[in-house]
């Protein structure tokens, strides 16, 4: 491995993520789809971060980035529910996963 | 049958194939196997996700929750105030274990996990929800690097078993049968070649024996 990475970074809305800033992670708040994307890309990018924790608002935003992560072992990119009920987003991955190993998504109900 | 044609019918040839046949045969046992294997591995993890997910989900709901009552008790400004300067800093160790031949991450972190150093503001202008909430926080972080852990594996796992379930599918389908056609293709052809050497051989002998004695059926 090159580059190590040690970082985790947490990116949604300001209310959502500032206590995570509390705990010692850095924080990225952004409002909207393309300050999203800017963000993330920059994220990913440098090579720090193993984790990217991303609020379900963002994601719709995201999902093409977060789907060229998917098989990198450095850097995780994991949903998290931002403001509100959680809408399910975040077992998107999981779906997907059960769909490309089995071939159907036999999860469902 | 396209491909039996360009094959030279030699009984070298037919060693070759019967030999790589063997191995094929080999690898598609050991690639189901692995398959199989991969599989019990992947529901393992599916599984644990689901369940780390709906305690993130919970637990975030309730920080959120409260977070956002202490937002509103302090007003956004303190707030943020509040918590700008964190007192501790989280620095990720990532180690890569092998699962089934597949690296996968587990990620350690080095914090001082001291909960009066999870608050890095002086209580006096801050309110009791605020401390709950990163309290809340603190624990549910715990399971949510968990669940960094096993959804990478299970992404992982899933690209593994989608490869793996091709060169099964390839080895069973297509390589295997058509060595099997190649090998009928040649023991036909070499079995003609045998038949029609007999053949002139029994003709020759006809001949020769005609010449000589001018023998008669």
């Amino acid at each position: 491995m090159a580059k190590v990475h040690t970082k985790v970074g947490v990116i949604g809305e300001r209310a959502c993520v500032m206590g995570f800033a509390a705990l010692g992670l850095s924080v990225y708040p952004v409002e909207e789809g393309q300050e999203a994307l800017e963000t993330f890309r920059r994220l990913a990018r440098c090579d720090q971060y193993a984790i990217i924790f991303i609020t379900e608002a963002l994601v719709g935003s995201l999902a093409a980035e977060i789907a060229k992560y998917k098989d990198k072992a450095d850097t995780a990119i994991i949903v998290i529910p931002g403001r509100g009920e959680p809408q399910g987003l975040g077992l998107n991955a999981l779906k997907q996963a059960v769909e490309r190993a089995v071939g159907i998504d036999i999860l469902a109900q | 049958m396209a491909r039996a044609t360009t094959i030279n019918p030699t009984r070298m040839e037919l060693t070759r194939i019967k030999g790589r046949l063997h191995t094929a045969r080999r690898g598609h046992k050991l690639l189901k196997d692995k398959r199989d294997e991969l599989m019990r591995q992947f529901w393992d993890i599916v599984f644990q996700n689901r369940e780390l997910r709906a305690r993130v989900e919970a637990g975030l709901l309730g920080a959120n929750h409260a977070m956002s009552v202490a937002s509103a008790m302090m007003g956004p400004r303190l707030f943020e105030q509040a918590l700008l300067y964190p007192q501790q800093q989280i620095k990720l160790h990532v180690r890569f274990e092998s699962l089934v031949g597949i690296s996968v991450p587990r990620y350690d972190t080095k914090t001082r996990h001291s909960r009066s150093a999870t608050f890095p503001y002086s209580f006096a202008q801050t309110n009791g929800e605020l401390d709950t909430a990163l309290g809340v926080l603190a624990d549910v972080f715990q399971d949510m690097l968990r669940l960094a852990e096993v959804e990478k594996t299970m992404q992982l796992l899933a690209e593994e078993i989608e490869k793996t379930r091709r060169r099964v599918n390839a080895l069973e389908h297509v390589m295997i049968p058509e060595m099997q056609r190649n090998i009928k293709y040649i023991t036909m052809k070499l079995e003609e070649n045998d038949r029609s050497t007999k053949i002139r051989l029994m003709k020759v002998k006809d001949m020769v024996l005609k010449q000589a004695h001018d023998f008669k059926e």
